[in-house]
C-alpha cells in the first residue's frame, strides 16, 4: 500500500522545526511502524539526506526508547502498543499519518523526534527506590506478600517509562509515571517504611521539572502502552495526604 | 602469554570464601580517593555501579542510551535461577553448579560455575530486598518454573517481564547512588576507545552522542559491562543498539577475546517475515514448560494446524528425549528444529517454522492460568503476527540471542588487561559453550552485585596507581586517532548504506558461522567477510556530519567492528574441530545427530590475541581441568 507521511522535523532544540511529506510506496501491512520509517530513512539516506532521528532499540515493547505522537495519539492508533509493537496492518492504503515527538515542556526536543526524558530520570533518582544496601538482606521468603497485593505492585511496576503519558496530557502531567512507581513500591511491606519521604520528594521533583497537574482527564491511561491504570494516581494522592496528615 | 586463571587453592565450596578473606580491603575513607569507571549500565553494569557507588567509591557510570533503564537486560523474559530450593524437589548448589557446567558442554571454568551458583540464593534475596515483584503463590511465598536443561523448578519470575522487573530494581538503586553523588551518570556515551597508560587500563574515550563531542575520561580502574555481540548477524533478537564496540576495541588494545564462536541460538523465536524485517523476537523458554513442540509427520504438509489429526502430529522433542522431553536445552532444541525444516517437516508460509501448541495445557488449566503465566507474550505473538495463539499454534524458529564468548576474564573478572574488569555477557566467564535459560540475569547480577565489588577493590588495595589525567599524551593520541577515523568514514563517500552492508554481513555469518558450520563454508566465510570489510571501507556512504545527532555514523562504527570480530568467529570456529554445545561443527556430530566434543584435544578455552593483522590472530589456551565433575556426552534422553 501506499501512505502519505507528515514528519516533524527540527534540526535541534534552539531551530525552529516544521512537518515535511513523505510518499512511501511499497509499505507491507507485516511491517512494524519503526521498519516502515527504516525503509525511509534507508532512502533518504540513498538521496543524500538526513534520515528522520528517532530514539528506538528493542522493539518489542519495553525498553521504552521509542515514543510518537502518531495522528495525535501517543504510539498511535493501537491499544497497550509501544510505536515498536505498531504494525502497518492498523493503517489502510493512501492513508495520511502526522508524526511528531512527544510534547512537552519538560521533554525538550534534541533532534527530529527524538526527545530529552531525564526529567524523568531525575524524579527517580529523588526516592523511586527501597533504600536497601547490597548484601545483608533477609532470606527472599521471609518476607510474605499476598498474591493480590504482589499482583498489584507488578501491574505498576511494569511501566516502561516511555513518556507517553505526559504526552497525551492535556496538562503535561507525569502524575502516571510517578504514581505507578509510589504504588509499586507502597504496596510492597519492604517500599512500606519509606512511603511518607517517597511521595514528598518525587512530587516536589515532579513539579520542579515543571510537569503540569492533573486534572482527571484519563488520557494517560488511555494512551498507555502498558496500560497502567489511573487508579495509581488515585493511590498517589492517597500517599501524599497520608504524608502530611500521619 | 600464559593465561594464568588465577582460581583460588582449596576444595570447591571453599575457594570463594576464602578468597573473599584473601583480598585486600580499601578502608572506607579511602574509597572515595578512587575513582572507577563503569561503561553500560545493563544488569552488570548498573548493580556494579551502584554497589561500588555504595560502598564510597567515586564511581563515572557511561552508558550510550538516555537511562539506564533502556538497556536490553530490560527485554529479557523467562526468569533468573537459583538454588534455592523453594519447591523442595532436589535443588541444591551443587546441583545447580553440575547443571550449569553440563548445559554448557563442559567448556566452563568449575570455579567459576561453582561461584555463580553459590551466590545465586542472595541474588534473589537482594532483588526481593528492593521491590522486585516477582510471582507469588495464594501464600504469599515465591513462586518458581522449570526452564531448560534441569529437571527441578529453581527459575524465579515476573511474568514474562524478569528482565525488566531485575533492571529496574538495578536501576533504581543505581538512582539513590546518583542522588547521592556516589555515581555520576553520563548519558548518551558510546564507549569508542580504551585508554592505557603504563599497560594498565586507565581511561575511555567516548562520543557524546547528543552533541557529538569526543570526550575523554580518566579513572583508576575500568568494567565494561556492554553485552553481547549477537548483533554480528544482523538479525538477532538483541535490541538495535547492542553492540561490540567496546569490548572489540579493548580487545584491539590487548584483552584476549575467548570462545568468540560461541553463540546461542535460541529456539523459540518468531520466524522472519521480510526483507525489511530489523530485528526478531524471542518468545520465551518458559512457554516450553506449557507449550508442545510439534510438526507434521509428512512432509510439505500443507494443512492448517488444526486440520492435522493427532495420530499424525511428530512431537520430535518428546520422542528424541523422553526424559527432558520439550525442556532440552537450547542448542539441542534448535538443532533440531533446524534439521526437520531442513528435511522439509517446517510449516507455514515460509515452511521454516516448527508449532508449539498450547491447545494440551489449555485444556488442563483453562485460558485464565495461560494467560496469568504467558498473557503478555502471547499478546506479543499476537501483535506482530496478527495470529491469535490461544486458538492457533504458534510457529517459532531459532534465531540468535546471546553469546557465550567475550573477553577473557579470569576468577576475579579481570581481562588481560590489567585494571580491565568486564562483567556479564561482555565477558566468557561462566556458560561454556552453551548457556542455560534464566542463567543470563543470574550471572549479570552475580558479577555485578556480588563478585566485582570484591575484586575491583583488591585491585585497588593492591596496586600502586600514579596519577593520571586525560591531559596525558596517551587521552589526547587516542582522541585524535578517533577524530581521523571519523573523517575518514565520511570523506569515502560510496554508494551502499551502513545497513546494506551489515545485512550482507548478517547473511554470511547465518548461513555459514550460525547453527551448522564446516570446514568449506568457514573458510568461505572467512574470505567473504574480508572482502565485505574491504568493500565497506571503500563504498560506505554516511549523510550528515559528525557535530550532530547521527545515527548512521553511530552505525557505522559499530558494523565496522562487526566486521572484523565476524572474521574472528569463523577462525575461532574453524579451528575447533569438535562440536559443543551451540558450536556444531557438522564433521564432527554421533549417529545420532548430537554434538561429539573432542576433550583430549579442545577442552579449553580458545583466547585470542589481537595481533594487529586479522589474519594472524594469535591463539592461547587455558587448560581446563575438572576435578569435581566427569565430563560425559551430555544425554538428555
Amino acid at each position: 500500500m501506499k501512505i502519505f507521511l507528515r514528519v516533524w522535523r527540527q534540526k535541534n532544540q534552539n531551530e525552529k522545526g516544521n512537518f515535511i511529506s513523505y510518499e512511501v510506496d511499497d509499505v507491507s501491512t507485516h511491517m512494524s511502524f519503526l521498519e516502515m520509517l527504516d525503509v525511509v530513512n534507508e532512502k533518504l539516506v540513498k538521496r543524500g539526506e538526513d534520515p528522520i532521528a528517532f530514539d528506538h532499540d528493542c522493539r518489542e515493547g519495553i525498553c521504552g526508547s521509542c515514543g510518537m505522537m502518531i495522528n495525535g495519539f501517543a504510539h498511535g492508533p493501537g491499544k497497550g502498543v509501544a510505536t515498536c509493537q505498531l504494525h502497518m496492518r492498523s493503517f489502510s492504503d493512501g492513508d495520511v499519518i502526522v508524526v511528531e515527538p512527544f510534547r512537552a515542556k519538560s521533554f525538550p526536543i534534541i533532534k527530529d523526534l527524538m526527545i530529552d526524558r531525564s526529567s524523568m530520570d531525575r524524579i527517580m533518582n529523588s526516592g523511586g527506590y527501597i533504600s536497601v544496601k547490597t548484601g545483608g538482606v533477609v532470606d527472599a521468603n521471609s518476607v510474605l506478600i499476598s498474591k493480590p497485593d504482589s499482583d498489584e505492585a507488578f501491574d505498576a511496576a511494569a511501566c516502561i517509562g516511555c513518556g507517553a503519558c505526559v504526552a497525551a496530557c492535556p496538562n503535561s502531567s507525569a502524575m502516571l509515571f510517578v504514581s505507578a512507581k509510589i504504588s509499586h513500591l507502597a504496596l510492597l511491606p519492604q517500599g512500606k517504611i519509606e512511603r511518607k519521604e517517597r511521595v514528598e520528594n518525587m512530587l516536589a521533583q515532579m513539579d520542579d521539572e515543571m510537569f503540569g497537574a492533573c486534572s482527571n482527564t484519563y488520557a494517560c491511561e488511555a494512551q498507555c502502552p502498558k496500560e497502567i491504570s489511573v487508579k495509581n494516581i488515585a493511590r498517589l494522592n492517597r500517599e501524599f495526604i497520608l504524608s502530611k496528615v500521619c | 602469554m600464559i593465561l594464568n586463571s588465577k582460581i583460588p587453592e582449596g576444595p570447591i565450596e571453599k575457594k570463594w570464601s576464602q578468597h573473599k578473606f584473601e583480598m585486600k580491603l580499601v578502608n572506607p575513607s579511602n574509597r572515595r580517593k578512587h575513582s572507577i569507571i563503569v561503561v553500560g549500565t545493563g544488569l552488570a553494569g548498573a548493580s556494579v555501579a551502584a554497589s561500588l557507588g555504595e560502598m564510597g567509591y567515586d564511581v563515572l557510570a557511561f552508558s550510550y542510551h538516555e537511562s539506564p533503564r533502556r538497556a536490553h537486560s530490560i527485554a529479557a523474559q523467562g526468569g533468573i535461577n537459583a538454588a534455592k530450593n523453594y519447591a523442595n524437589d532436589g535443588d541444591s548448589v551443587n546441583r545447580l553448579f553440575y547443571d550449569t557446567l553440563k548445559g554448557g558442554d563442559y567448556r566452563a571454568r568449575e570455579g567459576n560455575v561453582f561461584r555463580l551458583a553459590e551466590v545465586s540464593d542472595s541474588i534473589i534475596d537482594q532483588c526481593v530486598a528492593q521491590g522486585v515483584p516477582f510471582a507469588r503463590d495464594y501464600a504469599g511465598y515465591l513462586d518458581n518454573r522449570s526452564f531448560g536443561g534441569a529437571q527441578v523448578s529453581r527459575t524465579f519470575y515476573a511474568r514474562g517481564q524478569t528482565g525488566q522487573q531485575l533492571l529496574l530494581g538495578a536501576y533504581s538503586a543505581l538512582c539513590r547512588q546518583i542522588e547521592n553523588k556516589n555515581v555520576k551518570f553520563f548519558e548518551r556515551r558510546e564507549m569508542l576507545d580504551l585508554v592505557l597508560v603504563n599497560n594498565k587500563a586507565r581511561g575511555i574515550i567516548v562520543r557524546n552522542l547528543k552533541t557529538g563531542a569526543i570526550e575523554s575520561y580518566s579513572a583508576d580502574t575500568v568494567i565494561l559491562a556492554t553485552g553481547g555481540y549477537s548483533n554480528v548477524f544482523y538479525l538477532s533478537t538483541n535490541a538495535k543498539a547492542s553492540n561490540a564496540t567496546a569490548i572489540w576495541r579493548a580487545h584491539k588494545k590487548g584483552a584476549h577475546f575467548a570462545n568468540p564462536c560461541f553463540t546461542q541460538i535460541h529456539p523459540t523465536c518468531i520466524p522472519v517475515g521480510g526483507d525489511y524485517q530489523s530485528k526478531l523476537t524471542l518468545m520465551s523458554e518458559s512457554l516450553r514448560n506449557d507449550g508442545r513442540i510439534w510438526i507434521p509427520k509428512k512432509a510439505g504438509d500443507t494443512r492448517l494446524a488444526k486440520d492435522i489429526p493427532e495420530g499424525e502430529r511428530d512431537y520430535y522433542l518428546e520422542r528424541l528425549y523422553p526424559s527432558f522431553g520439550n525442556l532440552v536445552p537450547r542448542d539441542v532444541a534448535s538443532r533440531r528444529a533446524k534439521e526437520m525444516c531442513d528435511k522439509g517437516f517446517g510449516v507455514g508460509e515460509s515452511k521454516m517454522a516448527v508449532y508449539l501448541d498450547f491447545s494440551d495445557a489449555l485444556n488442563r488449566l483453562g485460558k485464565n492460568v495461560i494467560s496469568e503465566r504467558y498473557g503478555n507474550l502471547f499478546n506479543m505473538y499476537k501483535q506482530i503476527t496478527d495470529e491469535n495463539p490461544y486458538e492457533t499454534p504458534m510457529r517459532i524458529y531459532p534465531a540468535v540471542h546471546y553469546t557465550m564468548g567475550g573477553l577473557w576474564v579470569d576468577y576475579n573478572l579481570m581481562s588481560t588487561v590489567p585494571g580491565l574488569f568486564v562483567l556479564g555477557e561482555a565477558n566468557f566467564s561462566d556458560h561454556g559453550a552453551n548457556r542455560l535459560g534464566a542463567s543470563a540475569l543470574m550471572q549479570g547480577l552475580a558479577d555485578g552485585y556480588f563478585v566485582a565489588p570484591y575484586t575491583v577493590g583488591n585491585y585497588l588495595a593492591s596496586e600502586k596507581l600514579e596519577k593520571v589525567t586525560t591531559d596525558n599524551k596517551e587521552f589526547t593520541e587516542a582522541k585524535e586517532n578517533l577524530k581521523l577515523n571519523v573523517e575518514k568514514l565520511f570523506s569515502i563517500k560510496g554508494k551502499k548504506t551502513v545497513t546494506e552492508i551489515h545485512r550482507e554481513l548478517g547473511k554470511i555469518m547465518w548461513n555459514k558461522v550460525g547453527m551448522g558450520r564446516n570446514k568449506k563454508g568457514l573458510l568461505e566465510a572467512i574470505t567473504e567477510i574480508s572482502k565485505l570489510r574491504e568493500e565497506f571501507w571503500q563504498n560506505v556512504y554516511l549523510p550528515g556530519n559528525a557535530n550532530d545527532v547521527n545515527a548512521e555514523l553511530e552505525n557505522a562504527g559499530r558494523v565496522a567492528d562487526f566486521l572484523e570480530l565476524g572474521e574472528l568467529m569463523a577462525r575461532d570456529a574453524l579451528h575447533r574441530e569438535e562440536s559443543c554445545g551451540g558450536h556444531f561443527r557438522e564433521e564432527y556430530q554421533t549417529e545420532e545427530g548430537e554434538a561429539k566434543r573432542n576433550d583430549k584435544k579442545f577442552a579449553y578455552v580458545a583466547a585470542w590475541e589481537f595481533t594487529g593483522k586479522f589474519e594472524q590472530p594469535k591463539l592461547n589456551r587455558e587448560q581446563l581441568t575438572f576435578e569435581y565433575v566427569k565430563p560425559s556426552q551430555r544425554s538428555y534422553k
